[in-house]
C-alpha cells in the first residue's frame, strides 16, 4: 500500500472545529456582543477627545484629520487583540485545562485539523468584528476614502497572521502566570507599532525595530487601503503577514502534535 | 483459513525519553472478539489504548488496524473505532445530546443521522431524560455512560475502552456491563483495560496481564486461573502482626502460599478440607474464609504483588 504524505496544514475536516466552537460560544454570545462594541468605544473616544486636540496629519501629502489618521491603526490593533487573545487563552484551556482536543483526536481529525480549525474560528470572529468596526468608520465619518472597504480582508489578513502566532506562542504557556508574559509582548506591539502616530516621529534606529512589528506592517497597510493610496510595498506588507501565518501555523501545528500525541 | 484479525501488533515499544512504558508487545485481536488488558496502574495499558486507538504512533514495532497502518491511515481507522478514554472530557458548555450530535459531525455524518442516533444512543445508556441538561450537572457514572454513548455514534466495528468503570459505584458498573455485553451480542468488537478482577472476568473472552510493560499471560479467563492457580483459596487471617512467622507451619497444608501483609492465601484443591486439617493441627486463626480463586490470584502469581498495589 502506497504511504500518503499527511498535508502539511490540515484538511477540510478542520470546519468540523470552526463548527464546534459555533455551537458552544453559542451559549456564550454576550462574549461576541463585546467584540462589536470594543471598536465602537475606541472610535467613539479617539473621536471626541483626541480629534480636537490634534491637528490634520499629512499622510503621502494629504492632509487627513487625526481620527481618520489614528481609525486604519484601530482595526489593526484590535484585529490582533481579538486573535490573540482567542488564539492564546481559549487554545491553553481547551489544550491543557478541558482536554477537549483530546477528545477530538479520538476522531478522524488529526492534530493539523485541530490548529487549522482554531485559525478559522479565529478569522470568522474577525470578518465580523472587522466589518462591525469599518461601518463604525463610515458612520462616524473616519473613513478616509470609499476603498475603507478593502480595510475588511486587510484586517482578517492580520487576524491570520496573530492567530497563528498566538496558536504556536499558546503551546509554550505552562501555567496561567506565564500571561503575564503575553502582556508584555502584546503592550509594547500596541505602543510602538505606529498605530497613534507616523512612523516618521520616531527615531532612525527605532523606527528601524518598530517596522519589523507585525501590527506596524498591519497598520500601515490598512492606513494606505483606508485612505487609497496604494503602492507596491503593500504587496510585500501582505506577504511579510501571510509568512508570520504560515511559520505560527506550521510551529503550532508540530507543537500541538508533541503536546497532544506524544 | 486464515483468521479474520482486526488488530495485529508486534514487537511494540513506546518510551517516553528514558522511560520506556511499553516493552515489545505481541497482539492479535480478532473479530467480534471481546478483549481485555488486565493490570496495575502502571502497567503501560494506556499507553498501549493509545498505540491501538491510532491516536499516538509507537516508538517501535509494527501495528495494522483493519489491515490499515495508523501512521498513514490513521483518519481512516479513527472512522471505524469507538474510543472512550480514561478522561470523559466531554463539552461541558453543551447539553447531553448535543454533546452527542457535536461527536457525529466530527465522523462526517449527516445532521439528520446524527439526530436519529443520538436519540437512539441516549435510550440506550438510559439518558433521554436527561437529554436536553448540561453536562455539567450530570453525575459520575452518566457522564460515563455518555462518554460511551459519543464512542458509539459512529458504529464502530471496535470499541476501545480504557478503565469504562473506575469510579462508578456498583449500580452503575452493572448497567455498564450489562450495554456492553449487548454490544458484543450485535458483533462489535470490544478492547477493554481494567484493573479490576471482575470486571475482566465478567467481559472478556480472552485478556493479556500485563506488568511493567509487558504481557506477562494471555489467555481466557478460565484458563488463566487453571493454569495459574488452583482451584480454591484458603484466606487466614491471624491475631498476630507476624505473618511471616506462620509461613513454615502452613506451608504442608498449601500447593502455594502467599503471604501479604494483612492475610495469608493458601492455594488448595479442597479449601474446606484444608481449613479442617489446619484447625485440627492447632492453628487458630483470628479469620478463616474460603473462595474460588481469582484473576486476582493469578496476577499474584505471575507478579507477587497484588492489583491494588
Amino acid at each position: 500500500m502506497p504511504t500518503r504524505a499527511l498535508p502539511l496544514f490540515g484538511t477540510r475536516r478542520s470546519l468540523r472545529v470552526l463548527e464546534r466552537n459555533a455551537l458552544v460560544y453559542r451559549s456564550q454570545w454576550l462574549m461576541l456582543l463585546s467584540g462589536f462594541f470594543e471598536p465602537l468605544f475606541y472610535l467613539l473616544s479617539i473621536g471626541i477627545g483626541l480629534n480636537h486636540l490634534v491637528g490634520a496629519i499629512s499622510v503621502h501629502g494629504r492632509l487627513v484629520n487625526y481620527a481618520t489618521f489614528v481609525a486604519p491603526g484601530m482595526l489593526a490593533t484590535s484585529a490582533m487583540n481579538g486573535a490573540m487573545i482567542d488564539s492564546i487563552f481559549n487554545t491553553f484551556f481547551k489544550l491543557k485545562i478541558s482536554h477537549t482536543y483530546d477528545a477530538l483526536l479520538a476522531t478522524p481529525l488529526e492534530v493539523e485539523d485541530v490548529a487549522l480549525g482554531e485559525v478559522w474560528w479565529a478569522l470568522v470572529r474577525a470578518a465580523i468584528y472587522a466589518a462591525s468596526f469599518i461601518v463604525c468608520m463610515v458612520l462616524l465619518g473616519d473613513a478616509g476614502s470609499p476603498w475603507v472597504v478593502l480595510c475588511w480582508p486587510g484586517a482578517i489578513l492580520t487576524s491570520f497572521a496573530f492567530s497563528c502566532l498566538g496558536l504556536a506562542a499558546c503551546t509554550y504557556i505552562r501555567s496561567w502566570q506565564d500571561f503575564d508574559l503575553v502582556t508584555l509582548v502584546q503592550l509594547p506591539l500596541f505602543l510602538f507599532s505606529a498605530t497613534f502616530f507616523p512612523i516618521t516621529l520616531y527615531p532612525k534606529w527605532l523606527g528601524a525595530i518598530v517596522s519589523v512589528s507585525p501590527l506596524y506592517q498591519s497598520a500601515t497597510l490598512l492606513r494606505g487601503l483606508a485612505l487609497g493610496q496604494f503602492d507596491w510595498i503593500m504587496v510585500g506588507r501582505s506577504a511579510y503577514l501571510v509568512i508570520l501565518a504560515f511559520v505560527g501555523l506550521h510551529v503550532a501545528s508540530r507543537r500541538f502534535r508533541k503536546i497532544l500525541t506524544p | 483459513m486464515t483468521n479474520d484479525y482486526v488488530l495485529e501488533a508486534r514487537r511494540l515499544v513506546k518510551r517516553f525519553g528514558d522511560f520506556e512504558a511499553v516493552r515489545g508487545i505481541d497482539l492479535s485481536i480478532e473479530r467480534g472478539e471481546s478483549f481485555g488488558f488486565l493490570g496495575p496502574n502502571g502497567a503501560g495499558k494506556t499507553s498501549t489504548m493509545r498505540m491501538i486507538s491510532a491516536v499516538s504512533q509507537p516508538t517501535e514495532g509494527t501495528i495494522t488496524i483493519f489491515g490499515l497502518d495508523p501512521s498513514t491511515h490513521g483518519p481512516e481507522i479513527r472512522q471505524r473505532l469507538g474510543i472512550v478514554p480514561q478522561e470523559d472530557s466531554l463539552e461541558l458548555e453543551l447539553s447531553v445530546r448535543l454533546n452527542l450530535e457535536m461527536f457525529g459531525r466530527y465522523f462526517d455524518l449527516p445532521r439528520r443521522v446524527v439526530r436519529e442516533r443520538a436519540t437512539e444512543l441516549l435510550e440506550f445508556t438510559q439518558l433521554s431524560e436527561r437529554a436536553n441538561e448540561k453536562v455539567d450537572n450530570l453525575s459520575g457514572g452518566m457522564k460515563r455512560r455518555l462518554t460511551i454513548a459519543r464512542g458509539l455514534i459512529n458504529r464502530p466495528e471496535i470499541l476501545i475502552l480504557d478503565e469504562p468503570t473506575t469510579g462508578l459505584d456498583p449500580q452503575a458498573r452493572h448497567l455498564l456491563w450489562d450495554r456492553l455485553y449487548r454490544l458484543k451480542r450485535e458483533g462489535v468488537t470490544l478492547i477493554i483495560t481494567t484493573h479490576y478482577m471482575d470486571e475482566a472476568e465478567q467481559l472478556c473472552d480472552r485478556l493479556v496481564v500485563m506488568d511493567r510493560g509487558t504481557i506477562v499471560a494471555e489467555g481466557a479467563p478460565r484458563s488463566l486461573i487453571d493454569r495459574y492457580s488452583t482451584r480454591e483459596v484458603v484466606e487466614l487471617r491471624f491475631a498476630s502482626d507476624n505473618h511471616e512467622a506462620f509461613h513454615d507451619r502452613l506451608a504442608p497444608f498449601a500447593e502455594r502460599l502467599e503471604i501479604l501483609p494483612d492475610r495469608v492465601l493458601l492455594y488448595v484443591h479442597e479449601g474446606d478440607a484444608t481449613l479442617r486439617e489446619i484447625h485440627a493441627s492447632g492453628i487458630t486463626p483470628s479469620s478463616a474464609l474460603v473462595r474460588r480463586s481469582s484473576l486476582e490470584d493469578v496476577f499474584l502469581h505471575l507478579t507477587g504483588r497484588s492489583l491494588s498495589d
